[in-house]
């Protein structure tokens, strides 16, 4: 019986690198247009409750974040870009803001509490004070 | 008329004087054995008689130390009024022991597991023997019904026998009730010793666990290598270890920093100071880590801290938002900058832990769907592959805790260092010996609760 962690756990950065079609260009590609289309981006699976957090962190903010729950794309893509990113950046979620990469939990957590979070919020136009 | 038991010391005492044992309430009232019967008519009512009786008394008295009865008849007896000329004692022994006056219609004591009464039951029957040839009802420790109206009367030979007869039936049916019940209250009486003794060895077994886990592990793996590793398997217990040694290097090292800002140091020394507290946290994060690798659970149940820290615990440890509540005003003055800065950490910090919060509420939801779903089917019956599906997929959700843990202490990490980028050196230095202060308290407080008096 094997724990499927991957799939609905966060951060795991075990996974790195180790699917093969973590460098397929088309995929990757997709990741970045969806990520710039709007101020906050934000790829999540829907179970995952680290994911739920990071969400909820936003949305208590005021921020409207844009979410990509991977598990449940209608385009097969969706399993092959949640590869991708762990591939990338070592876990899900992952938040783009204003198109830049952020980076998974931990980064955003980090961002947060130096101060350097809602600056960039605020310049990607999805915080208003 | 009422059935006296009179019971004869030895042949002359019973040929000269009246002995009469009766059920007097008065006489009842003074026993220690409410609950013994007869053993009360026999213990009551005791006379010391010098004369004849006085070998036979020490015997007696040998012959009752069992149980916690004996020394109580004793004084029973001897607590008794002495108006009437009762050979008591002498009775208290035949009933109980019987005594060197028993004859060859008691039963045999030897089967009871008093050690005496084999004794005993030898030397009656040695004086049985001697006596045989005599009257039964005259001579040895007969158990006799002497009638005060037969007495006077003086009735026939053949009389007096059958209630001879008549009496020691009866005196043996009562003998043998009276027994039953001692025995009864000797058997329980070594039973309540014997399970107040387990219980104290058992608390002394713990105590001495607990003392031997707490200080020994070190000593059984032998190694002065890394101990953690030594300790290995017990991850929790690894951690206590470590914690306790962790807490005693802060309380030094914040020994020396209280010094430091009393006697006005220098700010760069002081900074020595300050940030050699700043890497001591980091310490403890790095082991909360390891801890929670090994067992996340006893991380998250806070039980390596206080009792009174314990009631504070967020994630398993104290929360950001609350330590900034706690500096308050000790860190006046500030600039406008530094008060800005303080104010926007308190509300990320806030913010991140209400999110964390949240993420750990649906984790728990998610748990308990996975763990209350329906896999077995309308019918009850199991499908034991679905059983066993849902029981990874919850196991997989459990392993997310890890996750929470490491980011509820990245953010104490965080906020800790951040407080420490905004204020000077010496504001920050105190900042971390208000801290550790008010940590100082709520232990100190958990002391004093434990050791407060229960009624």
């Amino acid at each position: 019986m094997t724990y499927q962690t991957k799939s609905w756990g966060s951060n795991c950065p075990t996974t790195r690198s180790s699917s093969s079609s973590t460098n397929d260009p088309a995929i990757v590609e997709r990741i970045g247009r969806l990520a710039a289309a709007n101020a906050v981006v934000i790829f999540s699976i829907s179970t995952c409750s680290m994911c739920h957090a990071v969400k909820k962190l936003f949305r208590n903010m005021g921020v409207n974040p844009t979410v990509y729950e991977l598990d449940e794309d209608p385009s097969r893509s969706g399993r092959e870009m949640e590869r991708a990113l762990i591939g990338l950046i070592g876990a899900i979620p992952v938040v783009f803001i204003g198109g830049k990469l952020v980076g998974d939990t931990d980064r955003v957590m980090a961002c947060h509490i130096s101060g350097t979070l809602v600056p960039l919020l605020k310049d990607a136009g999805a915080l208003w004070l | 008329m009422q059935s006296f038991k009179a019971i004869a010391a030895n042949s002359d005492m019973y040929c000269h004087s009246p002995f009469y044992l009766r059920a007097d309430e008065s006489i009842r009232n003074q026993t220690r054995f409410a609950d013994l019967g007869e053993l009360e008519l026999s213990a009551a009512g005791f006379h010391h008689d010098t004369n004849a009786v006085d070998l036979s008394r020490s015997s007696i008295y040998n012959n009752l130390h069992f149980g916690g009865l004996p020394a109580e008849l004793g004084t029973a007896g001897a607590e008794v009024e002495t108006g009437q000329q009762y050979m008591l004692h002498k009775a208290t022994t035949v009933v109980i022991g019987g005594g060197a006056m028993g004859n060859g219609n008691f039963e045999n004591w030897g089967d009871s597991a008093l050690a005496e009464n084999s004794q005993r039951t030898e030397s009656s029957t040695d004086i049985d023997t001697d006596d045989k040839n005599q009257s039964r009802g005259v001579q040895d420790g007969a158990l006799v019904v002497v009638d005060s109206m037969d007495q006077s009367k003086g009735g026939t030979g053949d009389q007096k026998q059958t209630l001879r007869r008549l009496a020691q039936n009866r005196e043996a049916a009562r003998k043998s009730r009276l027994r039953k019940k001692v025995m009864d209250f000797i058997l329980c009486s070594a039973y309540v010793q014997q399970l107040e003794n387990s219980r104290l060895k058992l608390t002394q077994l713990e105590q001495e666990l607990q003392r031997a886990r707490q200080q020994g592990i070190f000593i059984a793996t032998g190694s002065s290598g890394d101990q953690s590793v030594s300790i290995g398997s017990n991850g929790a217990l690894a951690f206590d270890i470590d914690y306790a040694r962790w807490l005693d290097e802060h309380q030094r090292l914040i020994n020396d920093l209280r010094s430091a800002v009393n006697s006005h140091m220098g700010d760069n020394d002081l900074r020595v100071l300050v940030d050699a507290v700043m890497s001591h946290y980091d310490e403890i994060f790095r082991l909360k880590g390891v801890g929670a690798k090994s067992d996340v659970f006893h991380m998250l149940s806070g039980m390596w801290k206080t009792p009174a820290e314990r009631c504070f615990l967020w994630l398993g440890g104290f929360r950001s938002s609350e330590l900034l509540k706690i500096l308050g005003n000790h860190l006046e003055p500030l600039t406008d900058q530094q008060l800005m800065g303080i104010c926007n950490l308190q509300q990320s910090s806030q913010q991140a832990e209400d999110a964390l919060s949240q993420g750990m509420e649906a984790l728990q939801q998610s748990l308990v769907e996975t763990l209350s779903s329906n896999c077995l089917g309308p019918t009850g019956s199991g499908n034991v592959a679905d059983y066993m599906g849902q029981m990874a997929i919850a196991m997989g959700k459990l392993a997310t805790l890890e996750n929470f843990l490491h980011q509820a202490d990245l953010l104490r990490q965080q906020t800790l260092q951040q407080m420490h980028r905004i204020l000077t050196t010496r504001q920050a230095a105190r900042a971390l010996l208000v801290i550790s202060d008010y940590m100082s308290r709520l232990r100190a407080l958990s002391s004093l609760w434990l050791a407060r008096p229960k009624d």
